[in-house]
């Protein structure tokens, strides 16, 4: 069998990582900061070393500006959510995910004012054409990092050094560049870090978060919920310090106990390694892909601008068929459609037929991808 | 009479924990213990350390901007 859908969910997970949530059911089980006891504190430990953990990855000084989530798509509403009021205009893509996309049609209705800048068929964009956009009351710029529909990567450190010269917050989704593309909040000049766990950090799914930069004011961002902490339990009303104004309700500690072990695996091995060979990998396969008659790869050539996400068509043959066959007859994974990204797709010209995606991770190995294009070969000579 | 021991008293026990593995980081010998029963705080936890190293301690709270309450020997 060949996983070719990690930009979905990242498929095998290091060994460590299975085993980590096995020992927490296993050997700690409690709620973490709601007891004094010792099983309680391990669970607070191992919850605060999952946030040390990604704290050392993104290059976040303190820890606990990391709010946990259960996704990147709950990170993302929190910020949009949390942020925007009626009146505020936020500045966007065409090349975004509907977890940007649907919070802020929805927050459209209720008078915030949207902006989609245009991305070129390619998935560029201009900063020129961002830093235009900029109004008197724009409040915020949101961008994905790298595209899950073409892989492309926009040049975040550009978008963040605007928003800080027109004093707005910038939240950036990473949903396909944790963990296997170099990040670093201060560098890239980010303010709010959207990431999810269970794609290129290895965690289980149910596990994301949001990473709070220090020109966020606490005040100004809204939690997406409200609930019991564990602290300040004499009053009712929500604690308002982090990480507990954020995270309301027992967490996910059995995922997240797996996620610390997916990033200190990447750690260990080195983001930079993990990116190497990805960029082989993808290299390869766009490479084989475009030689075969027929083949349509969308994005650019530039595998150096590219995350290891590949999306193509096959000359008049339908991405469900495409798929349907790599499935039954090569044990290939893929995905097909619109890989909730609409805009995205009007953006390459794909709505609403969408395309055959395939995305790798570190795991993947060069013969995988030979096998690959010599599968999309035979589909594309309908032998 | 005092003993030879104080306790920081957090808001959550996020912060105790972060102190605690800050403090860690620099060999300070320091434990996490329920909350002595004379004191109040919610957060369940607080962390015990040696009196002599309360300005180590005191720096490493400042320097990691953790938020805490209070300070008290036990």
């Amino acid at each position: 069998m060949i996983y070719l859908d990690n930009a979905a969910t990242s498929y095998p997970k290091p060994k460590e990582v299975g085993r980590a949530m096995l020992h927490f059911l296993e050997k700690v089980g409690a709620s973490p900061g709601r007891s004094g006891h010792r099983l309680s504190i391990e669970a607070g430990r191992l919850l605060y070393q999952t946030r040390e953990s990604l704290a050392e990855l993104l290059n976040v000084i303190d820890p606990l500006r990391i709010i946990f989530t259960l996704n990147v798509t709950e990170a993302l509403n929190l910020a949009l959510k949390g942020l925007l009021r009626p009146g505020d205009q936020v500045v966007t893509s065409s090349m975004e995910h509907n977890s940007v996309m649907r919070p802020l049609r929805k927050l459209e209705k209720r008078g915030v004012e949207i902006k989609v800048v245009p991305c070129s068929s390619q998935g560029v964009l201009d900063p020129v054409d961002i830093e235009k956009s900029i109004k008197k009351n724009t409040k915020l710029i949101v961008l994905i990092h790298g595209s899950n529909v073409i892989g492309s990567i926009l040049p975040i450190t550009v978008f963040g050094e605007i928003a800080r010269k027109y004093d707005i917050l910038f939240l950036v989704d990473t949903a396909q560049t944790a963990g296997c593309y170099p990040l670093d909040i201060k560098k890239d000049n980010i303010d709010l870090l959207a990431f999810t766990g269970h794609k290129a950090l290895f965690g289980p799914p149910g596990t994301g978060g949001l990473v709070i930069g220090e020109r966020v004011d606490i005040k100004k961002l809204n939690p997406l919920k409200v609930g019991g902490t564990g602290s300040q339990s004499e009053s009712e009303e929500q604690p308002d310090f982090l990480p507990d104004i954020y995270e309301s309700g027992t967490p996910n500690t059995v995922g997240l106990s797996g996620l610390n072990e997916g990033v200190r695996f990447i750690l260990k091995e080195g983001v930079d390694k993990i990116r190497q060979h990805e960029l082989e990998l993808t290299q390869k396969l766009i490479e084989g892909l475009k030689e075969i008659p027929g083949v349509i790869v969308y994005g650019e050539d530039q595998v150096k601008n590219r995350v290891a996400v590949i999306s193509f068509n096959i000359k008049d043959q339908l991405p469900s068929e495409v798929g349907l066959r790599l499935d039954e007859e090569y044990n290939i994974m893929s995905r097909v459609g619109l890989h909730c990204a609409p805009a995205a797709h009007k953006t390459i010209g794909t709505f609403p037929i969408g395309t055959i995606r395939f995305s790798m991770s570190w795991f993947n190995t060069f013969e995988e991808v030979d096998q690959t294009i010599l599968a999309v070969r035979n589909i594309s000579r309908r032998v | 009479m005092k003993g030879n021991y104080s306790v920081v008293i957090f808001y959550s026990t996020s912060a105790a924990i972060r102190a605690e593995s800050l403090a860690k980081k620099d060999e300070l010998i320091v434990k996490l213990i329920p909350v002595p029963r004379n004191l109040s705080s919610d957060c369940g936890i607080c962390l015990r350390f040696n009196n002599e190293d309360k300005p180590k301690i005191e720096k490493i709270l400042q320097d990691g901007k953790v938020e805490y309450e209070n300070i008290y020997g036990i």
